[in-house]
């Protein structure tokens, strides 16, 4: 397997991070080569990578005649890489490696052509279905998380006033108030890590489903007077009506007047991002305020923004960045390659490597296949509202459903006729017993009642010994074998039977009560607190 | 000594037991708890030694120092993984004790009884060598099924309620001879016989049962000993006896509701239910697609753990079945000494006796005020980052709360799944006792650690170091 630099412009992640090497060496079998320099930008270094177990080359040299020779990782059977591959990176490519990369064919035919035309096969990680299966191996996930998290702090990092609330000798400040627009991976991540630093959050998203995540994460969700849901299918939301869209801008606004920050990731599959923050929105900001726009590279979910600047209007700063996930490099990285390498076992792994079509992961996956091109699967209609995985979990309330079983009523006649019948027979008893009985069936029942009120105090975590105690007390029973013995038996010199079976039965209540009691010291001594008292 | 300061000795000797019992309610108390209890049974013991009746010195003596060498010693070697047995065999000795009383008592008479007061003392001789009979064997089948020499599945006869109800029926229709014709041969065989009668009743009443159901048939059993001692108490016109045999009897009672409580089902079903067997009806959610499990390593593990604030542990019986308690406690140390705050949650029907998962703990070193209860800890599952559950099942089913097709429905439960993240140590997919999949392991947050329990945990506990 081979990783490479990257060699885009701002690209500071790295596709295999040696945290995952392990894995894929003793694991998976692969035989990792690494261009020197690869992981440096991401705050790995070389000397890491060969701890971990690859081998280091040195880089493809650019534009050299020998360049085809020197790019040993290039020529690898698998090349991982985050990029795609510029047209003159391809040329080092040979007949039958694997490239596993975000490729976003939508926008790279010309590239998937030529990558065909080499015999190359293409895993575009921007391609694996979104399913709860392939979870763990969604590389666009695991950046959109980190995308949302580094917009929060950008957005920080212009901001002029503190994020949390403070209330000091020198006055008290409200929190800043976020808006987060697109309640998607990135969101709910902006959404959290705004929490985090203390803002007041709110988010907007068109589809309704997203309520509960946002306000689980402490965020407030924003009505719209208006009934369309957005649910678009994968996750993503689809186009609004124009009726939707006006009633939205009225709310983004209103809204406008009352935030400091808006974080937009509004994005829809294949189309130009949706302008969400036009002119006259940012015209309602205070000036001071901050918009981070996650969407800047496809055009932009705020009509002023542009990719990779700031720009100032008024100002208000329109934060643009495209390369969100390369500023937090080495935790991008370590994610980056943690999806690369479950997809990969999801291949096979080195040893069993199978690029099986019928597995509905790699055939989404796969673009370029033996140097043939994929057409995208067909996809599988999506239900409604597609939960992550099927809801097993019980609801909140699923409680009271359970008390109804152990009816209160069920339980309260059970102990109406249960004493109606000890106090019937009770009195057939007083009726007919003799005194002396009657004596000891009051002991008797007192002492049932003693017990009851007794035990059910007793801790949960106590009723071991408490049953090894009741054990060695019930060995009292030895009183009864030693009345049984003798009782006149020894008069004649002998024992009879009765006194033989009171001895046998002293015998096994002696065992009971000794062990029992010291069965129990034994175990109370082994409970200590953790103050040690 | 007169019968006045016997009756002063018993006294005292009841009310420390009493003592005895309320001192269990508190870890700081439970010893001193236990001395009373021992300095109760040793006046007991004393005031009968100076009864009239009592003269046979020399052979009781002996019986006494043999059979508490051998308790002595037995408690001194018995590993705490085998307390359930312990007790069980315990019980079955208290059974056996009983029922030599009776029947000896039936031998030889503490007085000459007429009319209503000899009847009653002959029901009471019966009873009492019933209950005795049926504590005793139930108690050597609950030990061989604990011990794992029989097999844990219950053995359900066919017909075996009707059966039982003959033996029963057997049982009471040779009572009403025996109270009948006392003193002739045969009089003394009905006894005999029905002794084994009642010996058969007791192990075919507990070889119904499942295995993992004898924490109930376990303190059933208990409460059954102490209503044999009571029995020899009215036969012996003992008050001391009823007294302590009352307050066994009603603990172990009381032991058994808590453990039914904690699975949803009544005492009847336990006892009667054949529980477990495996053949229970495939659970309707089995219908829908459960998805895939998500396995991970150690080391992954190892990292969630020291990157949590909160860290609960549900262990279940597969914990002290693998012995992996010390690897545990090791384990919660480390954490614990870097700041995380893990703590313990136990249901109360967790292992093969209640309670037993607490002494297993406290065996290791576990600080008993970081091991809490279902009631406790259940709010908090919101708040943990990582639930690690060993080797239990059942008891973390969220079947239980909403799906009504579950044999279990209703049972209360753990509820892990609310926590972030769910580690389950777990040998295999198998279902648990009660043959019921688990949902909890399909759950995003839920990730498998396959592998024998001590294994696991001793791979974790390096993995988070």
């Amino acid at each position: 397997m081979g990783v490479v630099r990257e060699s885009q412009e701002r690209e500071r992640r790295v596709g295999i991070a040696p945290p995952s090497l392990k894995r894929l060496i003793e694991k998976l079998g692969f035989e990792v080569i690494v261009e020197r320099g690869a992981g440096e930008a991401a705050g790995f270094s070389d000397a890491s990578y060969e701890e971990a177990g690859a081998t280091l080359v040195d880089p493809a040299t650019v534009g050299s005649y020998r360049e085809a020779e020197t790019a040993e990782a290039w020529t690898a059977d698998v090349l991982v890489k985050v990029n795609p591959p510029t047209l003159e990176e391809a040329k080092r490519m040979r007949s039958g490696t694997t490239l596993v990369s975000l490729v976003f064919p939508a926008m790279a035919e010309e590239l998937l052509a030529d990558l065909a035309k080499r015999g190359v096969t293409v895993l575009a990680l921007d391609m694996v279905p979104r399913i709860s299966r392939a979870q763990s191996m969604d590389v666009l996930s695991s950046m959109a998380n980190i995308a949302g998290y580094r917009a929060v702090l950008e957005a920080a990092q212009c901001y002029q006033g503190f994020f949390t609330s403070q209330t000091t000798a020198a006055g008290s400040l409200p929190p800043a108030r976020v808006l987060v627009i697109g309640a998607g991976v990135a969101g709910l991540a902006a959404i959290a890590a705004a929490r985090a630093l203390g803002a007041e959050v709110r988010a907007f998203d068109t589809r309704p489903a997203t309520r509960e995540q946002i306000e689980s994460l402490g965020g407030t969700f924003l009505e719209l007077d208006f009934e369309e849901s957005g649910e678009g299918g994968g996750g993503y939301a689809k186009v609004m009506s124009k009726e939707f869209i006006e009633a939205e801008m009225k709310l983004f606004r209103e809204q406008a007047k009352e935030v400091d920050v808006i974080i937009t990731t509004a994005l829809i599959p294949g189309k130009k991002a949706p302008v969400l923050v036009p002119k006259d929105v940012v015209d309602e900001l205070k000036p001071g305020s901050v918009v981070v726009d996650l969407a800047a590279a496809q055009g932009g979910n705020c009509e002023l923004s542009e990719p990779d600047v700031v720009v100032e209007y008024q100002g208000v700063k329109i934060i643009g960045y495209t390369d969100l996930t390369s500023r937090m490099a080495t935790s991008a990285s370590r994610f980056f390659s943690a999806n690369v390498t479950t997809l990969l076992k999801e291949c096979g792994g080195a040893e069993e490597w199978n690029l099986d079509m019928e597995n509905e992961v790699l055939r989404g996956a796969c673009v370029v296949l033996d140097g043939e091109p994929l057409p995208p699967p067909e996809r599988k209609p999506m239900p409604e509202a597609q939960p992550q995985r099927p809801s097993m979990r019980p609801a909140a309330d699923a409680k009271p459903a359970q008390d109804k079983i152990m009816s209160p009523t069920r339980r309260a006649w059970g102990t109406t006729l249960g004493s109606f019948v000890l106090v019937l027979t009770l009195f057939v008893l007083g009726r007919f017993a003799p005194s002396e009985f009657l004596q000891h069936l009051t002991v008797f029942v007192l002492a049932c009642f003693v017990g009851w009120q007794v035990i059910w105090s007793v801790s949960p975590a106590l009723h071991t010994p408490l049953m090894s105690v009741t054990n060695a007390i019930s060995g009292i029973i030895i009183v009864g074998g030693m009345l049984q013995v003798g009782g006149g038996a020894l008069e004649s010199g002998e024992l009879d039977l009765a006194s033989i079976l009171g001895a046998v039965a002293i015998f096994v209540a002696a065992i009971n009560i000794s062990g029992g009691f010291l069965v129990t010291q034994r175990m109370l001594r082994m409970f200590h607190r953790e103050d040690g008292r | 000594m007169n019968s006045e300061q016997l009756v002063v000795a018993y006294l005292i000797a009841g009310v420390l037991f009493i003592r005895s019992l309320g001192g269990l309610s508190k870890q700081e108390t439970a010893r001193r708890g236990n001395l009373f209890g021992f300095v109760g049974m040793a006046i007991a013991m004393a005031a009968t030694a100076f009864h009239p009746r009592v003269d046979a010195y020399l052979v009781i003596g002996a019986c006494l120092v043999v059979g508490g060498g051998i308790g002595a010693v037995v408690a001194n070697r018995v590993a705490m993984t085998q307390m359930p047995e312990l007790v069980a065999i315990l019980h079955s000795f208290v059974g056996l004790a009983a029922v030599l009383v009776g029947i000896s008592s039936y031998l030889a008479p503490a007085e000459e009884l007429e009319g209503v007061e000899q009847l009653i003392h002959l029901v009471e001789i019966w009873a009492g060598v019933a209950i005795g009979a049926i504590t005793f064997t139930g108690s050597i089948v609950a030990w061989a099924k604990l011990r794992g020499t029989l097999s844990g599945r219950p053995l359900l006869l066919p017909g075996r309620h009707a059966l039982n109800g003959l033996v029963a029926i057997a049982i009471v229709g040779m009572g009403v001879y025996f109270a009948q014709h006392p003193g002739t041969d045969l009089a003394l065989y009905l006894l005999l016989g029905m002794t084994a009668l009642a010996s058969l009743l007791g192990v075919h009443l507990v070889m119904a049962i499942g295995g993992a159901d004898m924490p109930v048939v376990v303190s059933l059993l208990n409460s059954y000993s102490g209503w044999a001692a009571a029995a020899a108490g009215f036969m012996l016109a003992n008050d001391l006896l009823i007294v302590t045999g009352a307050l066994v009897g009603s603990s172990g009672a009381i032991l058994s509701i808590i453990m039914c409580r904690a699975m949803n089902r009544s005492i009847l079903n336990v006892v009667f239910g054949g529980f477990g067997t495996g053949d229970a009806k495939a659970p309707a959610a089995g219908a829908v697609d459960q998805g895939e499990v998500q396995e991970v390593d150690a080391e992954e593990v190892g990292g969630w753990l020291k990157s949590s604030k909160n860290v609960v542990i549900v262990p279940g019986y597969g914990m002290a079945v693998a012995r992996a308690q010390n690897a545990v406690h090791d384990l919660t140390k480390n954490l614990r000494d870097a700041g995380v705050n893990v703590r313990f949650a136990i249901h109360p029907v967790a292992g093969r006796l209640p309670g037993h998962m607490n002494v297993l703990l406290a065996e290791a070193g576990v600080p008993y005020d970081i091991v809490l209860e279902m009631d406790e800890i259940n709010e908090d599952f919101d708040e943990t980052d990582v639930v690690l559950v060993i080797g239990a099942n059942d008891i973390v089913n969220p079947g239980a709360l909403d799906d009504t097709s579950s044999p279990i429905y209703g049972m209360p439960v753990l509820e892990a799944w609310k926590a972030k993240r769910v580690v389950v140590l777990k040998r295999g997919m198998s279902a648990g006792y009660a043959g019921v999949e688990n949902p909890l392991f399909f759950l995003e947050n839920t990730h498998m650690l396959f592998g024998d329990a001590k294994s696991s945990m001793t791979a974790l506990v390096a993995a988070a170091s």
